[in-house]
């Protein structure tokens, strides 16, 4: 018997509910209004007042309403059919729901019952199994998505019997497994588990030592990104925050991406319904949607689904993980979801930490964060989510608690500058600022001379230098004038101008330029710095930025044109002969 | 409206508790954010605990005694929707200014969400004449866009403006906080026009409590959606001046004891405002509703958490300002952004017009850049002189905002500019195009 409750109390959809039977944190009830279903979350429990968070307005509810306690916590639904799905933030699934405006206590199943997988064994009977281990594979779009004994079956079981080889639906038996004392029971191709619990079937959780290829320079190049590994994005409006998530989930070398549009524009989530579905995955061939699932919780969704909406999400990936996926999971933005949590606390007057904020939010950050990884599974495979979230601080201001309790969390920083997004340096990562920690650890180091260059961290160090150097110069320059400074000045200002425009910028916009491959990023590292490293004679500051001009008009043709194209080898050619004239004069 | 409801009212006398712009009072069967009438005047039930009922006051509770009369409503703040709303002016309370009723179907304001699927994503472009916007922050249906403006710069003169070029099926002024000047305005240049039967207004005016504007867009938005979906018209909606919305919304949140966040603005800011932008959407029928704000800046701050905000919001944003060179107020190019004319601009436009546009901000940029040299006793090039020259009849020529010419012309004049000033190589466009355009006339 479900406990059941009446509510007592409501301040905007923050609403207390009295019982006299057990509820338990978190767990999820339904509150009756006028014949409509509201879905809350139990937030607080102090003595018979439970307080409830609402996930959809409470205009015209009325104390005395009925409440339904489901006996468990916000859970999804996992298996066939997540991917290419258009999710809200309590996976619903968008396109199941009748007519143009959502309604208020629709809710929709979010996998199709119906559909037929074929399903191919990968397990025999007798065999001793897990939770997490996998039983069998139906193909999902192109990826093979394993049917796993239940995440929640924590004992050790043995396949008492499993299907042939055939067409299932989420829902049929597809195995019958036997616990220790005996007991049988029926394995499904699909299974529920609660979005903020961690899904912990996995063996291991080693330090990230690969590397995650995004085809974005000033990422792969000098900021770089694990496989598994976690960032953030901070950056005032407009400096180009949801630009670059658009391009790592086209880019990135994954082999699935979830996207939370967590509080912000619809309009950004409608891009991705219309060009997905159309653009390539330059790695597959296939098209950018069938490896993409969404969970769109806009700003005009309500507030508390918000929250769920990044739970939902990691679920989401923590479950393609344990097939031994390399998931990229993207949020934008997670500042969104932060005021969402403070929101709440306000309602229920929790002492506020600063700026309002809750108190545990860095707590809750960090976990969230760790949650994240690159996991080795229990039969050897493995399997990854790399995160990265925006943050939009107020005001750009990155003193504030979201940034600086994220800042603890990730490993990866990527600064966005208002300056250069002014400046249309696009992307606008400020590559001095920002920092991949993952630089710092030898086994990515040595990961980059296995698989990139043995020279590679050497000369991103030596390009993150030049940056700096150039940094220093600019701002003598402008002090002093560019006559009060010394030649030397100018070039090292011009000489970290060739790192910029060709490494750091990135036209997102176009075809060819918007990705690039880290051999690609390893040959023109090192044309840069050969160029960086020559010793020039100029006799005046004009003549150094006319010269430079042209080296980095050149360089950028040739990141417009395929690499070793014939047009990529007639710009460079032409760069020779520049860099000749000068020598021989 | 009062027969309706008889049989159910419920009527109450006793307050107990009455804050600034509050009044508590026991009573049983209330709904969440009901309205009704205290002492008169309308309110809305902001909190409910057990039998005890909280309403928030719109006109202010200064004389209210503690046995006034209570009367519910039992229902949510709803406004009659039907084509008899075109050609005329309403108060924050969905009734007509000059008296009289509306007929027709009574809707909820402040409705449900569109679902995100159902979008079409923008694509129709809304010409306006002026260059500082159709060249270079090109706007689109469906789009939310507010002007960031000081209080002094003509906003609403130049909003006005862009509602009657647009060539909108319907124009939906909102006026938050308007002064009785400006309403005056609105109304004498949409009747000059012969427009009058095109506009809705809804008008909380500087002379109205300041809480009652809190209605205001949630109307406007309410009579859109009914034009734009019920009609599938193209609706254009004018918020003016949503600064004052919030800090309304800051008065409400203070009053009731919340903790304030940045600015003393209640935390939920951003959420708040959101709901009422993300209204803004291409309906797959042909339907529409495109938001144009204004937002208020005081000294220029768009740190402020109510600029702030709106930038994390909107798509994009319009900086007005008044350039000394020529006297007269341009779009400003470099702070003002719009960030759907990617789907228009060189598809729906000339195919020059994105490499034009860029060119020729760069240049302005350029000059910029010469000026600082200039102030900073530093000597200019014969480059510099020429960017100086090149910004000052660009900004007459284009970004001033009493220009009003076609798109085409906006790009003929932008060559015409680059001729005079510049060699190509300066300019540094496609080449294909200075072959097309450059040399055609
Ligand atoms: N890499 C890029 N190349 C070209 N233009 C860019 C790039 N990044 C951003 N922009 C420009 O900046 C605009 C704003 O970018 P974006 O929407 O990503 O900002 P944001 O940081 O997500 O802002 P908000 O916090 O308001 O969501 C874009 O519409 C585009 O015009
Ligand atoms: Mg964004």
């Amino acid at each position: 018997m479900n406990t059941i409750g009446k509510v007592t109390g409501i301040i905007a959809n923050l609403v207390v509910v009295e019982t006299e039977d057990t509820v338990a944190q978190n767990e999820i009830c339904y509150i009756n209004h006028e014949g409509t279903r509201l879905m809350a979350e139990v937030i607080k429990i102090l003595g018979k007042k439970v307080y409830v968070q609402v996930f959809e307005s409470t205009r015209c509810l009325k104390v005395g309403a009925e409440v339904e306690f489901m006996g468990h916590m916000l859970e999804v639904t996992l298996g066939p059919g997540i991917l290419s799905k258009n999710f809200d933030g309590l996976q619903n699934d968008l396109d199941k729901m009748e007519g143009v405006f959502l309604k208020r206590g629709e809710y929709t199943e979010a996998l199709d019952k119906d559909k037929k997988y074929s399903f191919k064994p990968l397990a025999k009977q007798g065999d001793k199994v897990q939770a997490g281990d996998w039983l069998g594979e139906v193909i999902e779009n192109w990826i093979s998505h394993k049917i796993m004994i239940p995440f929640k079956m924590k004992e050790e079981y043995t396949i008492k019997s499993l299907v042939k080889e055939g067409e299932y639906t989420i829902n049929d038996i597809i195995a019958v497994v036997t616990d220790k004392d005996g007991k049988d029971h029926n394995i499904t191709m699909t299974q529920k588990w609660p979005v903020k619990v961690p899904i912990k079937a996995y063996k291991e959780k080693p330090r990230p030592f690969k590397i995650l290829e995004t085809g974005v320079r000033v990422i792969d190049t000098l900021n770089p990104m694990a496989e598994g590994g976690t960032g953030f994005i901070p950056g005032p409006f407009g400096s180009g925050k949801t630009v670059l998530q658009h391009a790592l989930s086209k880019y990135a070398e994954a082999d699935l991406v979830i996207v939370a549009a967590c509080g912000e524009r619809a309009n950004e989530v409608v891009e991705i319904f219309t060009e997905f579905p159309e653009l390539e995955d330059p790695r597959s061939g296939r098209k950018l949607m069938e490896r993409t699932t969404i969970i769109a919780n806009t700003s005009n969704m309500p507030v508390a689904a918000r929250e769920a909406s990044v739970y939902t999400a990691m679920t989401l990936a923590e479950y393609y993980r344990s097939m031994g996926l390399k998931v990229l999971l993207l949020a934008d933005s997670t500042s969104r979801w932060a005021q969402a949590l403070r929101e709440m606390s306000n309602r229920m007057e929790e002492l506020p930490g600063p700026d309002g904020f809750p108190m545990d939010l860095p707590a809750i950050i960090s976990n969230f964060y760790s949650r994240a990884g690159f996991t080795y599974l229990n039969n050897g495979n493995s399997g990854s989510i790399t995160f990265i979230g925006t943050v939009s601080p107020a005001g750009g201001n990155l003193k504030e608690p979201v940034t600086e309790s994220t800042k603890k969390a990730a490993r990866c920083f990527y600064a966005l500058s208002q300056q250069r997004a002014d400046s249309k340096r696009y992307p606008a990562i400020d590559a001095i600022d920002s920092y991949s920690k993952y630089l710092e650890y030898p086994e990515i180091i040595n990961y980059f001379e296995e698989n990139v260059d043995k020279q590679w961290v050497t000369n991103v160090l030596y390009a993150k230098n030049t940056l700096l150097r150039g940094k220093e110069a600019y701002e003598q320059i402008n002090i002093l004038g560019d006559d009060g400074v010394p030649l030397a000045y100018h070039l090292t200002y011009w000489k970290s101008e060739i790192v910029d425009f060709v490494i750091l910028q990135q036209d997102a916009f176009d075809k060819i330029d918007a990705s690039t491959s880290f051999e690609r990023q390893n040959y023109m590292l090192k044309k840069v710095i050969s160029l960086c490293e020559k010793n020039y004679n100029f006799d005046s500051f004009e003549a150094i930025g006319q010269y430079f001009k042209r080296i980095i008009n050149n360089l950028r043709q040739m990141n417009y044109q395929e690499f070793q194209s014939e047009g990529f080898k007639k710009f460079e050619k032409e760069l020779e002969q520049i860099i000749q004239e000068r020598e021989a004069a | 409206m009062e027969k309706e409801t008889k049989a159910f009212q419920r009527i109450y006398t006793k307050l107990f508790q009455l804050t600034k712009a509050t009044v508590s009072l026991k009573a049983q069967g209330i709904g969440n954010e009901e309205l009704a009438i205290v002492d008169g005047r309308l309110a809305q039930v902001v909190k409910i605990m057990d039998d005890i009922v909280t309403l928030q006051v719109f006109a202010g509770t200064e004389g209210i005694a503690t046995n006034a009369e209570v009367i519910f409503s039992g229902k949510a703040p709803s406004l009659k929707v039907s084509d008899d709303l075109a050609g005329r002016f309403f108060n924050s309370y969905g009734l007509p200014m000059e008296g009289g009723e509306i007929m027709g179907e009574e809707r909820e304001i402040g409705g449900p969400s569109v679902n995100p699927v159902r979008r079409k994503q923008p694509s129709e472009l809304i010409a306006t004449g002026i260059a500082g916007i159709d060249l270079n922050n090109t706007l689109v249906t469906g789009q939310k866009i507010p002007f960031f403006a000081d209080p002094d710069q003509p906003f609403n003169q130049v909003m006005a403006m862009v509602a009657l070029r647009a060539k909108a099926d319907k124009i939906i002024l909102g006026g938050v906080g308007l002064t009785n000047d400006d309403y005056l305005f609105f109304r004498q240049v949409f009747d000059n026009a012969g427009a009058l039967d095109r506009i809705v207004g809804f008008i909380n005016t500087t002379e109205d409590p300041p809480v009652e504007r809190l209605l205001i867009p949630d109307m406007a938005l309410t009579a859109a959606e009914y034009f734009a979906v019920k009609k599938n018209e193209k609706v254009l909606v004018l918020l003016t001046d949503l600064t004052l919305y919030a800090d309304a919304l800051s008065i409400v949140s203070n009053r009731m004891d919340q903790i304030p966040s940045k600015d003393s603005m209640p935390g939920s800011l951003y959420s708040d405002l959101a709901r009422l932008y993300e209204k803004a959407v291409q309906f797959p029928d042909g339907g529409s509703i495109t938001i144009i704000a204004v937002t208020t800046l005081s000294s220029g701050d768009i740190t402020h958490a109510i600029p702030d905000n709106t930038g994390y919001i909107t798509e994009g944003q319009l900086f007005l300002r008044k350039d000394s060179d020529i006297g007269k107020v341009i779009v400003d190019p470099f702070r003002s952004l719009s960030r759907l004319k990617q789907l228009v601009i060189g598809k729906k436009t000339r195919e020059d017009h994105p490499q034009v546009m860029n060119a020729a901000i760069r240049l302005y940029a350029d000059a910029a850049n010469a000026k600082t040299k200039l102030e900073n006793g530093f000597d200019l090039s014969d480059y510099d002189e020429r960017t100086l020259d090149f910004a000052k009849a660009y900004s007459e020529k284009l970004l001033a905002i009493d220009v009003n010419i076609e798109i085409d012309t906006m790009l003929e004049t932008a060559y015409d500019l680059f001729r005079e000033y510049f060699s190509v190589a300066e300019v540094g466009l496609k080449n294909e195009f200075v072959e097309k355009y450059w040399n055609k006339k």
